[in-house]
């Protein structure tokens, strides 16, 4: 039976997995609700309809959004759920507020940030992994600790600290990306740094020892054997740093006060903060587009994405 | 930073005996390419020490220069040196983690033993400076100054500055903390209407940016010969005497007028007269572990603190179980070969997850609009959604089932689909009814697998900022304490406390947030200890 599944629908991954999950690598049908016999609405219909309730309770409000974006009158009191019409003038307006520059900010500091504490956590993860050293236990305890006081809390802490550092080196003070960027990675050393470790540990040690043997160094070892070897993980850790940097919210707004100087989510909130009924189609239009990047990248790394969230990383 | 050293092709060299003490081989590095990359970033690692040192150089901050020198010296050792291989891949993280996460908690933490707050923000002597500020009263016969309002450097953040025309002489000035300046005619431009627009060094706020400072402009005041120049209004100026005097033999504040005298209070730090009543101005103090006590003896304090420590529990539990029961349901009944179409399901099914969230909260916000919104325009009613506690709690559960139940689809699909089909094919050869096959072995199964993620996500919910402070704010507001919510979580109070337009009171939100990590820690190496998730860092 499972042997007629195409891999691509399996939606797992390469077969590696956080340890201590006992699997066997096989994929396998397994729960069977209801009798294999009977009409065809006792076998697969009314999963269907289970399966349409749960994508329409999914996909209104994404339709809802869809709809008052198109909507020409543009406030919320005229938004219906199915489209009423499809005018382009709440794009049209969105450009002329800074959104265009607000949207090159999400992404500079998307991709940064991604790419940054993915390189980092990966190094970490790296050492915890292959080394035994004196204090990682005590390293790898305090991390997972440390995170649990969320950052935010010490909001006044950072910005007395980045007061300072706007007088003294402002290119990475207030109302700069890369200030978000530096602060950001405070928080690069985390439950991603445990959820690749697993993925590391999972990697046959003796890959290393051969390649010792052959007289490779540990960064020969790192970057040309590890890391292509958990490419998957990278990419969906990387993903959900994105998605992450993305929308972090409370930090970016006290941070970027500058119209020029905001991500897409402080400028958006901008938006209908004060105009609340007024703007909503022009916020409508600006959440679509933010939320294009994200989408994409989502069906584009789909087939990995089960993998790596079942290894531990949280969102919402 | 160093690390991105050896990259290139599989030119590995033969088997080395012994690395040579010093030299190419010495620290690791074993080819041309790989030293120039090394060299390459530790050159880039001094030229930002370089650049980091200056500023800290001119404005002779000796602290601070000493640190970036030791860290440079610890970055340029560690990657040098042969040994010391853990920390060439650690040190990068732990820095950042030092720099933006340990200090600012400690911090925190610390502040958590003051009254830090609106009124407690600098020393005594700040105070006093304050208190003799605003008690500034016109001095007879001296003049009415036209005033720019100004900033060294950035709008936001910059000292005020006081651009200072005399209507009668036509002279300018630049009245600092300091004192007065004259500013050469030649260097400004002075407005129509007396005001100077630009003068060199200083930024001119316009009504906005004065507005954003209002509270900074109003203690501030320029110290002269006679007494001080206060601000009137946004444009003019009048010098005067204080009113109000310290007198540091009876470490009091004397009321020139009316004699009376405020005498100052160091364990509260306040100037309090023979009535108790205190002076607006106070400063900081080391209060002890006073803000925590106050949470759970204060009568207002405590029952607010008691209920939102409920609902917290609630709501984050709350979201975990429903989007948990949710998902896995869905999961269950999708989780089927001969259902056509499961990818396309799936991928449609996990769109919410992957919508920028903080948008998404605000839309349904607007949903739940009582006049505008579409929920109620679909229903027919006319029901105000956040002003009644049971109905602001649906509210934000679900919109939290909707953005959180797909990822647990997902998650449940991958283990659903990881644990062996044998051992409830076995069951169901012993004669098991699939319902009772589930829930004796896939359902343990499936918890065992996932609950590690059910804590984290627990975790996250417990201080989940955005689901409540962009949905409900934390409304409705009960009449007896408009600080805490109905709604609220522990963390948006502590927000409001702090950031809350009431005044902040940074002492005691550092206080609730020390609570928090408690709590949120606690909870989480219980929880983990018990799933055994902990045991492999042996």
């Amino acid at each position: 039976m499972s042997e007629l599944i195409p891999p691509s629908e399996t939606m797992e991954p390469t077969p590696l997995r956080p340890p201590g999950e006992q699997v066997d690598d096989t994929p396998h049908d397994v729960v069977r609700l209801g009798s294999s016999q009977g009409g065809w609405f006792r076998r697969v219909g009314w999963r269907h309809l289970v399966g349409l309730l749960a994508l329409a309770f999914s996909i209104f409000p994404i339709l809802f959004v869809v709809s008052a974006a198109l909507n020409p009158l543009g406030t919320l009191s005229s938004s219906q759920l199915i489209p009423t019409g499809a005018s382009f003038e709440n794009f049209t307006k969105l450009f002329d507020t800074s959104f265009p520059r607000w949207f090159l900010n999400t992404m500079i500091l998307g991709i940064a940030s991604a790419a940054v504490s993915l390189f980092i956590s990966a190094c970490a993860a790296y050492a915890f992994s292959r080394f035994r050293f004196k204090g990682r236990r005590f390293g790898l305890l305090s991390i997972l600790l440390v995170q649990m006081f969320p950052q935010f809390l010490a909001i006044v802490a950072l910005y007395l600290m980045f007061a300072t550092i706007t007088d003294l080196w402002p290119p990475i003070g207030f109302n700069t990306v890369w200030g978000l960027l530096l602060l950001y990675m405070g928080g690069a050393l985390g439950v991603n740094t445990w959820l690749m470790k697993g993925f590391f540990d999972t990697i046959p040690k003796d890959l290393d020892e051969s390649a010792k043997v052959d007289g490779a160094t540990h960064a020969q070892i790192f970057f040309g054997i590890i890391l292509p070897l958990v490419a998957p993980i990278l990419a969906v850790t990387g993903l959900l740093g994105f998605i992450g940097a993305v929308n972090e919210f409370l930090i970016a707004s006290i941070f970027l006060t500058q119209d020029s100087a905001k991500t897409a989510a402080v400028g958006l909130y901008g938006l209908v903060s004060q105009e609340r009924n007024n703007n909503f189609g022009v916020f409508a239009a600006g959440t679509l587009i933010l939320a294009i990047p994200t989408v994409a990248l989502f069906q584009f790394l789909q087939r990995y994405i089960v993998g790596g969230l079942t290894g531990g990383a949280v969102k919402g | 930073m160093a690390k991105s050293e050896v990259r290139e092709k599989a030119t590995l060299t033969p088997p080395e005996k012994k690395p040579p003490r010093f030299g190419m081989e010495a620290d690791g590095t074993s080819s041309p390419a790989g030293l120039i990359i090394k060299i390459a970033v530790l050159a880039m690692v001094l030229g930002i020490a370089v650049w980091a040192a200056l500023p800290l150089l001119a404005d002779q901050r000796w602290v601070g220069l000493a640190i970036v020198v030791l860290v440079t010296a610890l970055l340029f050792y560690i990657y040098l040196s042969p040994r010391r291989v853990p920390a060439k891949y650690l040190i990068p993280g732990t820095l950042f983690l030092i720099v933006f996460q340990i200090v600012p908690v400690l911090y925190t933490m610390s502040t958590a033993f003051t009254n830090f707050g609106d009124a407690h923000r600098g020393s005594k002597q700040d105070a006093i400076a304050a208190i003799e500020g605003t008690s500034v009263q016109q001095v007879p016969g001296t003049p009415e100054y036209v005033l720019s309002l100004a900033t060294k450097g950035d709008p936001t953040t910059g000292d005020i500055v006081f651009l200072l025309t005399d209507p009668a002489t036509k002279q300018s000035f630049a009245g600092t903390s300091e004192g007065l300046e004259e500013l050469a005619a030649d260097d400004i431009q002075v407005g129509p209407d007396g005001k100077v627009v630009e003068a060199p060094g200083y930024t001119v706020l316009n009504i906005g940016q004065a507005s954003a400072r209002a509270e900074d402009i109003s203690q501030f005041s320029v110290p002269t010969d006679r007494g001080a120049i206060k601000n009137q209004g946004l444009s003019r100026a009048f010098e005067g005497t204080p009113l109000r005097a310290y007198d540091a033999s009876c470490d009091c504040i004397k009321d020139a007028e009316s004699g009376q005298t405020w005498t100052a209070d160091d364990s509260n730090g306040l100037f309090v007269d023979s009535k108790g009543e205190a002076l607006a101005q106070g400063w900081k103090v080391n209060v002890g572990f006073r803000n925590f006590t106050d949470v759970l003896s204060d009568q207002t304090l405590r029952a607010s603190f008691l209920k939102m420590l409920v609902w917290n529990f609630g709501f984050a539990i709350g979201t975990v179980v429903i989007t948990f029961a949710l998902g896995l349901l869905v999961a269950l009944v999708l989780n089927k070969e001969e259902l056509k179409g499961r990818r396309i399901y799936r991928s449609l099914i996990i769109l919410p997850y992957a919508m920028p969230v903080v948008a998404m909260y605000l839309v349904w916000r607007d949903m739940f609009n009582t006049d505008f919104g579409l929920l109620n325009r679909l229903l027919g009613t006319h029901i105000n959604w956040f002003g009644t506690t049971a109905s602001a709690m649906f509210a934000i559960l679900l919109v939290q089932l909707w953005l959180g139940y797909n990822y647990m689809f997902l998650v449940c699909t991958g283990a659903l689909q990881s644990i062996s089909a044998d051992l409830t094919e076995a069951a169901q050869v012993d004669g098991a009814k699939p319902s009772y096959a589930f829930r004796t072995i896939t359902f343990p199964l499936l918890l065992v697998a996932l609950a590690p993620l059910l804590i984290a996500s627990f975790a996250f919910n417990f201080n989940n900022f955005n689901a409540i402070y962009l949905v409900s704010q934390g409304a409705p507001f009960p009449p007896d304490n408009p600080q805490a919510g109905n709604t609220d979580i522990l963390i948006t109070y502590t927000y409001r406390l702090a950031f809350g337009g009431a005044g902040a009171q940074y002492g005691l939100a550092a206080a609730i947030s020390v609570f928090i990590f408690l709590i949120v820690a606690v909870i989480s190496i219980l929880s983990f200890r018990r799933t055994h998730a902990l045991e492999e860092i042996n």
